[in-house]
């Protein structure tokens, strides 16, 4: 293909642009609260304090946070790895219908959700707990995950799975032995959505899990900020940067994870 | 948060028809057995929730029968209200022009920025187009605050940009430019997906077509409008559609900048105020949220219909 390193300069320009709010976030995190107002171009009147009241006001958010990250991947992986491999490798009856209801699934909107669950909720007391986010969270990530899997167990060569059963392995054997091992990096890749889905969750934290105290997630703690009365922006923006970080973990592993669960296959006909 | 999950590949394999019936059917069982927990889910995290919603909207609630039940059935009242309150068909303009100017500018600028990463080889173009994804991964309150931040009419970046200009201070946040801002905001969202989308699309075309066309003299605007755009067509119409799906029920980025407040209400911020609305002042209105929110399902799933036959006929 055609070389055009003129192109470098531009993209890199373009790509400044695009990310500028995240670096004023960084700035006015870093910038002392006297001078924020004046929004300086770099952090002259630096400081590291609103950090410190990070540390000090939101460890348990970010812990609750992990916590139900942690709880969400589980769930999902439970749910979706039996069930795609059910799809893609056993003759599961309706699995076109099954495939397209998780499309819709998908499309539904969260508000909607979110007053079901409300109510629900409600009724049988798991309003402001953990395990009611998770059950909430995993709702976005479990239709994804089964999808993925489903798409990347097709592709595993049939005559491992018959080659198993020939041996005399039962169907539990082929999926725990061998289909499971094999779909790791696919594993990691939806582990990896689920995660950051229910860390990025606001919708379901501030219905479900509005009054949890401290056992609520990051995303509540950020929320506080928001219409009190002398609005603190530093510490704000520090908590921002804090909650950005799984993204941007994300952005760096999960490229590699979503390029080998496309090449993944052990047997090559 | 969304996915770019386009098709579900649910790789039926023929071999089975193969086998003898006995083992048939008892693979059957097993292949049921294994997909049971994904469907007990489904119905009770996903169809339980939404016929409450549609419950709660056909009974009158008020807080004291929210909480000790007994809420009077009242069929397609509340409907009837929600939908000859003054303020309704004002919110459905509002979420159409939110939904539809978000959209466009999304694919514009998505499409650009991926036939500019398309074109032509340069250092760095991978990880700069990594880097575009940021503003998908991040969470919304992240991206939602930062914004609110520099829309701040006194101390907010753009204010102080565009007075380098002479331009006037805009009130990003005020009930009437509301909706602009909230839709600039979107659109910065947005432009990830659609660049993704539409970058792998653009890898689909073969590149012997732009090549033959060159050496027959084509301009690069040629190119695109002739070759790049028509083939691009059945991608373009599933990132688009796909978009409007996605637009529609968006709540947090709105609410997190301005609550829902002036001319950024929608039909989702509607259904999420009145049920969670910030205040004690607000009276909870779970019946007509849930009316809107089913309204809002409706119309998603009209979309999303029409998504997955285009889909569908894409395949064949």
């Amino acid at each position: 293909m055609r070389r055009a390193p003129w192109k470098t300069p531009v993209a890199v320009v373009l790509t400044a642009v695009m990310l500028f709010p995240i670096y004023w976030m960084v700035n006015v995190s870093l910038t002392n609260r006297a001078s924020i107002r004046r929004g300086d171009l770099i952090p002259i009147d630096f400081t590291l304090d609103h950090y410190g009241v990070v540390l000090s006001q939101q460890l348990p958010y970010l812990a609750t946070s992990v916590l139900i990250g942690i709880g969400t991947v589980l769930l999902t992986l439970a749910i979706a790895t039996p069930a795609a491999f059910g799809l893609a490798k056993l003759s599961f009856p309706g699995g076109r219908t099954l495939s397209f209801i998780l499309i819709v699934a998908q499309m539904v909107p969260a508000v909607v959700m979110s007053l079901g669950f409300y109510s629900i909720y409600n009724r049988i007391g798991l309003l402001n707990t953990v395990p009611g986010l998770i059950l909430a969270d995993s709702t976005i990530a479990v239709p994804f995950a089964v999808m993925l899997l489903t798409a990347f167990m097709a592709g595993i060569p049939r005559e491992l799975i018959e080659a198993a059963e020939i041996d005399g392995a039962s169907t539990w054997r082929v999926f725990s032995a061998i289909v499971v091992p094999i779909s790791r990096n696919s594993m990691i890749t939806a582990s990896l959505f689920a995660f950051l889905w229910s860390w990025s969750d606001f919708l379901f934290a501030s219905t479900l899990n509005r009054e949890g105290g401290l056992l609520r997630p990051i995303t509540m703690g950020i929320y506080n900020y928001i219409g009190a009365q002398n609005q603190e922006w530093g510490p704000m923006m520090a908590t921002a940067v804090v909650a950005s970080i799984p993204a941007a973990v994300l952005l760096v592993v999960a490229q590699k994870y979503v390029s080998a669960g496309v090449t993944a296959g052990a047997v090559k006909d | 948060m969304t996915t770019p999950v386009s098709s579900a590949a649910t790789g039926h394999s023929p071999s089975a028809v193969t086998q003898r019936p006995r083992r048939r059917r008892s693979t059957r069982w097993v292949a049921i057995a294994f997909v049971a927990p994904l469907l007990v889910y489904l119905v009770v995290f996903y169809a339980y929730p939404l016929i409450e919603n549609v419950t709660m909207s056909l009974h009158r609630f008020d807080r004291g029968s929210f909480v000790r039940g007994g809420a009077p059935f009242v069929g397609l009242d509340i409907y009837r209200e929600v939908v000859s309150d003054p303020r309704f068909w004002r919110v459905v303009s509002q979420t159409a022009t939110f939904t539809v100017v978000s959209i466009l500018f999304q694919y514009v600028i998505g499409l650009a920025l991926a036939v500019f990463f398309h074109g032509g080889q340069f250092r760095l173009s991978a990880a700069l187009r990594g880097m575009f994804l940021v503003p998908w991964l991040l969470p919304v309150i992240v991206s939602g605050t930062v914004w609110q931040w520099m829309m701040n009419p006194d101390s907010g970046v753009i204010n102080s940009f565009l007075g380098v200009f002479g331009i006037d201070p805009v009130w990003w946040l005020n009930a009437d430019n509301a909706l602009m801002s909230v839709t600039i905001a979107n659109i910065w969202l947005g432009i990830p997906f659609n660049l993704v989308i539409l970058y792998s699309g653009l890898q689909n075309i073969p590149t012997d077509l732009y090549e033959a066309s060159s050496l027959d003299g084509a301009s690069p605007w040629q190119q695109f409008w002739r070759i790049t755009m028509p083939l691009l067509r059945p991608v373009s119409v599933i990132t688009v559609l796909l978009g409007l799906v996605y637009t529609l029920k968006v709540v947090d980025i709105i609410w997190i900048m301005t609550t829902g407040a002036g001319s950024s209400q929608t039909l989702a911020t509607w259904s999420y105020g009145m049920a969670f609305g910030k205040g004690a002042s607000t009276v909870i209105r779970y019946s007509q949220a849930s009316a809107v929110g089913t309204i809002l399902l409706l119309v998603a799933l009209a979309f999303g219909v029409v998504y997955l036959v285009m889909q569908r006929r894409r395949e064949d």
